[in-house]
């Protein structure tokens, strides 16, 4: 659906910082999370873990733990169907472990007994007898040829032959003759860079009730980022028939992508199936943080080579990310992604995705792009001290715009990383003096952002206000964001608009809410579902006055007869309109259904002053403005969250936040204590510069803006402390130990 | 084991409860007492979701046991507002979008509450080593601090 | 994957036309057409949808699918 050709269209609602509809009743305590609800008769559901990373299961005893005090059921993955498609057979085996733990804390059984001291009891009864084998969790070790190997045959076509099954996927972009580019270049660099792992750190756990009976027909109540999503994965675990089971998404305390999978619901089914009776199950913090879904950890190899005025030549990178103990497909996101940024004539960048023994990694935020992008940003910056070259003059000089050929294939459009760039360079922050062990960086960061399948439905209702019905979890304030546009569109105050999510009985397929595509799919579809209740409005009016349908014109909230014409009517309320539907026919709706394409790419750039205390390796950051496009921001206040809360996640990956595992394969730090994310008094107030490009591929000019802004802060904290501290970090968290290190050395 | 009956008050309502030895405070407020508003969010008082007051105190009511409130005084989000008044503090945060996903926001609220009845006239700085024990992971804390000196704004006015 | 050529030719008028053309024409890269591709139209791009129309004049580039966090 192109832009609308309304030229400098004057937007009412849209663009206006409106108060959202659950802001009463998440101040109060009164909204419902996932592990707010009981229901009569539930059971506590708890779940037995595996204590080593890599082991054969030789047998599972249960016989204890069934007859313990207040236990009704114990389920293992005998209890679980058997789907035939490998991405389902995978999320199966995640659940509950097959022939092998995989991972340490990958789940082996559950029970579910009539209260939580008696659930946790009886686990301890269920005898698991192991047979320990070699691990390995790092990404480099595992695709040694000789490294234990994780699960075998899972190599995709795409591996060449004779490396570690551990290595299940390969994948190459790029154009251009690079050994022609690198023979133009004055200066060429190359690095090597590690990355560890992190969590999303949502602070809310996983929860979920769930309701299953043995005709197939259930109920689940969790916390995720797509209710559609629960029910394919539940149902495919279970052999059960997606639409027989209904699944309400509760408000969620944050997702960032690590909700978009299931781990518990699927076991809490198999439980209630078992039990006759609903089962509730929340997940502990350690639980979250071994059993979950981090992120990759990572290990690249970049190469660029540069002019002496500042011209990138080539660009070559190659990727390792290991996603854990099931195939996963990110290295190519970090491939494409990494030099988005840049107008290149040669580039060529490698990844490939391996197996270790460690939890199976989901999304977070841009999924393979901050770890890429901090690598080759942290090269080109390195290039710029080496050369004396300003870092802001040197990203417009090489900065992707409409027509450039980016480095994953296809080629711009309308895009707003040379606006973001002069953003930077015109601002105060650029140009302020800087004390004795202070250092400015910057980075820039990008993701493309989809669109997805997407169904609304909007009803007018007989007292004039209007609902509507949409399918995707609010993450970041969607809600307030949908009511404006259909406000916008239908001509009426914001505060006649009530848009609520529904569950996966009311609505067709959604994808889940995730690539910053909520703002964009679901307003397109809202917009275009206004559309078709204004034009059966016109059509009722148009009876009513005698006319053709097409001599009534819809304005400000009115339908109006379209010229002299048409005769003289007075023009008709929406809620005039909507007093009268019964007469005219019926009650009014419309609805859209659609697979959005056309979602804009959003270009960020930040902005950091670091200090670095040469004592204690600590960093503080001082001083901190992003710059991002937002195509159109539809609710400034929840842009600007967005943009705020994504750097402050980069913050905290960049400085502090890893996952740490021992020798013996376990994770050390599952708990917040010790995996130390960013708290208020680590931080100063975060600037934000919306930047406004329209995206063509939306009425209004939206483009998704909550990946982006993870991506710029590793490179650009790492950038600042190498002028602060004259060290030049290549591996990730720089904790105040590594940073203490490497300026010692 | 048997369990142990405990006379307190929640916010300003007197309350009985039976609860086993080993059950924090939270477990009883949200498993037997039907307020859901304190959240866990670790369970090690390393997040604050379960923020309440104990006697005028700011504690973690996960690392509070359930039978240590017998004649004390606790006050939770639920308690805040004033029937249908929401405290300065609610209504700020809503007006100047200081919550995203929400699940942090009445451990902060009662955090921000205890800060500005101690000291109401904060600099930035004290507001956020206060805070500090909250852990946010939507909003960057940025618009929460001003919110909060919004709010300490007004009620130095009223 | 197409025997190391970077660029291919097939006739086509629809997304659905180009990806049933190349797993012909180019079984290696059957494997990868039957787990998913996007395709991106003069810099736009499409998901899944089979019926976008493919002329002449447009520049096709085609990409694993993508996803998002």
């Amino acid at each position: 659906m192109a832009l609308d050709h309304q030229a400098k269209r004057d937007f009412k609602v849209v663009g206006t910082r409106v108060a959202r509809p659950d802001g009463i009743d998440k101040v109060t305590g009164k909204a419902a999370y996932g592990a707010d609800i009981t229901a009569p008769g539930m059971l506590f559901g708890r779940i037995l873990r595996s204590p080593h990373a890599h082991a054969r299961i030789k047998s599972i005893d249960v016989s204890e733990a069934a007859k313990a005090p207040g236990v009704k059921a114990v389920v293992t993955s005998a209890d679980l169907a058997s789907p035939d498609d490998e991405y389902y057979a995978d999320i199966r085996d995640n659940c509950l472990a097959r022939e092998k733990v995989l991972y340490d804390g990958h789940a082996v059984a559950a029970v579910a007994a009539t209260s939580k001291a008696a659930a946790k009891a009886a686990i301890r009864l269920i005898k698991v007898d192991y047979e320990i084998l070699p691990h390995v969790t790092d990404v480099d070790e595992a695709m040694k040829p000789d490294a234990p190997v994780v699960q075998e045959g899972r190599a995709l076509e795409n591996v060449p032959a004779g490396m570690s099954q551990n290595v299940t996927s390969h994948f190459e972009f790029g154009h251009g003759d690079l050994d022609a580019g690198f023979a133009k270049a004055d200066k060429i660099i190359e690095r090597t860079f590690k990355t560890a792992a992190t969590h999303q750190g949502y602070i809310e756990p996983q929860a979920c009730m769930a309701s299953l009976g043995t005709d197939g027909r259930g109920e689940v109540w969790c916390c995720t980022q797509g209710q559609y999503m629960v029910r394919a994965n539940c149902a495919e675990v279970l052999g059960i028939e997606a639409s027989q089971l209904r699944v309400i998404s509760s408000e969620i305390g944050g997702g960032f992508g690590g909700k978009t999978t299931t781990f518990i619901e699927p076991v809490a089914l198999a439980l209630s199936r078992k039990s006759g009776k609903p089962v509730k199950i929340v997940m502990t913090r350690e639980e979250v943080l071994r059993a979950t879904g981090p992120t990759v950890s990572t290990s690249m190899d970049i190469k660029i080579g540069m002019t002496n005025e500042g011209r990138i030549t080539a660009a070559r990178g190659e990727l390792r990310y290991q996603g854990g103990a099931f195939p996963c497909g990110t290295v190519e996101f970090g491939a494409q992604a990494a030099f988005a940024a840049y107008d290149l004539e040669a580039v060529q960048t490698l990844g490939w995705n391996v197996m270790t023994n460690r939890p199976k990694e989901i999304a977070y935020r841009a999924p393979g792009a901050p770890t890429s992008i901090y690598a080759v940003e942290s090269v080109v910056d390195e290039l710029c001290q080496e050369l004396g070259l300003d870092p802001l003059d040197v990203r417009l000089l090489n900065a992707a715009r409409k027509g450039t050929l980016s480095a994953y294939g296809p080629t711009f459009n309308e895009i707003g990383l040379v606006a973001t760039l002069e953003a930077a360079k015109a601002h105060p922050h650029y140009n302020a003096p800087l004390g004795p062990n202070q250092g400015r960086g910057l980075s820039c960061g990008f993701w493309f952002n989809f669109g997805g399948n997407t169904c609304v439905s909007l009803n007018i209702n007989d007292d004039g206000t209007i609902g509507v019905v949409e399918g995707n979890p609010d993450i970041g304030g969607s809600r307030a964001s949908i009511s404006m546009m259909a406000a916008e569109e239908l001509g009426v105050p914001y505060d006649k608009v009530r848009t609520v999510i529904a569950d996966t009985t009311s609505l067709g397929f959604n994808d889940v809410t995730d690539g910053s595509r909520v703002t964009f799919a679901v307003g397109l579809a809202t917009i275009k579902a206004a559309r078709a209740a204004i034009q059966e409005m016109c059509k009722r009016v148009a009876k009513i006055w005698g006319i053709d349908e097409d001599a009534v014109l819809w304005e400000d909230g009115f339908a109006k007869p379209s010229g002299p014409n048409a005769g003289t009517h007075p023009p008709m309320s929406l809620a005039e309109i909507a007093a009268i539907a019964g007469n005219t026919g019926g009650p009014i709706a419309g609805h859209h259904e659609v697979n959005a394409d056309g979602a804009g790419v959003s270009f960020g750039v930040h902005l950091v002053d670091t200090e670095v205390d040469p004592e204690t390796g600590a960093t503080k950051i001082l001083r901190y403005t992003i710059f991002q496009d937002a195509g159109k921001a539809v609710h400034p206040d929840y842009v600007e969250g967005q943009m705020q809360g994504g750097a402050v996640q980069g913050i905290g990956w960049a400085l502090n936040e890893e996952y740490i595992y021992g020798e013996d394969g376990r994770l050390q730090n599952a708990g917040f204590l010790d995996y130390r994310i960013p708290v208020a008094s680590d931080l100063p107030s975060i600037e934000t510069v919306i930047l406004e490009i329209p995206n063509p591929g939306h009425p209004y000019g939206v483009r998704g803006v909550g990946e982006t802004p993870i991506v710029p802060p590793l490179a650009a904290i790492s950038n600042a402390v190498s002028r602060a501290a004259g060290v030049r970090m290549t591996e990730l968290p720089m904790s105040p130990p590594r940073l203490l290190k490497a300026m010692s050395a | 084991m048997k369990m142990i009956p405990v006379e307190t008050t929640i916010n300003g309502d007197r309350t009985e409860f039976l609860c086993n030895s080993d059950e924090s405070l939270l477990d009883v407020l949200r498993d037997r007492l039907g307020l859901t508003g304190a959240k866990e969010g670790c369970g090690t008082g390393d997040c604050g979701a379960c923020s309440v007051t104990l006697n005028g105190r700011l504690v973690c009511s996960c690392l509070v046991l359930g039978v240590e409130v017998d004649g004390a005084e606790v006050e939770t989000i639920e308690g805040m507002a004033d029937g249908e008044m929401l405290h300065p503090l609610q209504r700020i945060f809503i007006e100047e979008a200081a919550l995203q996903c929400g699940i942090c926001t009445p451990g902060i609220l009662i955090a921000a509450k205890s800060l500005l009845e101690k000291n109401p006239d904060p600099t930035d700085t004290e507001v956020r080593y206060w805070l500090a024990g909250n852990l946010c992971r939507c909003t960057g804390y940025d618009k929460i601090i001003k919110a909060v000196q919004k709010a300490a704004a007004e009620m130095r006015a009223a | 994957m197409a025997d190391g050529q970077e660029w291919v030719e097939v006739e086509a008028s629809n997304f659905k036309q180009l990806l049933d053309e190349l797993a012909i024409k180019h079984p290696g890269l059957a494997p990868q057409i039957k787990r998913g591709v996007s395709l991106s139209l003069d810099g736009v791009i499409y998901r899944e949808a089979w019926f976008t129309e493919i002329g002449p004049e447009n520049e096709i580039i085609l990409m694993p699918y993508m996803v998002g966090g």
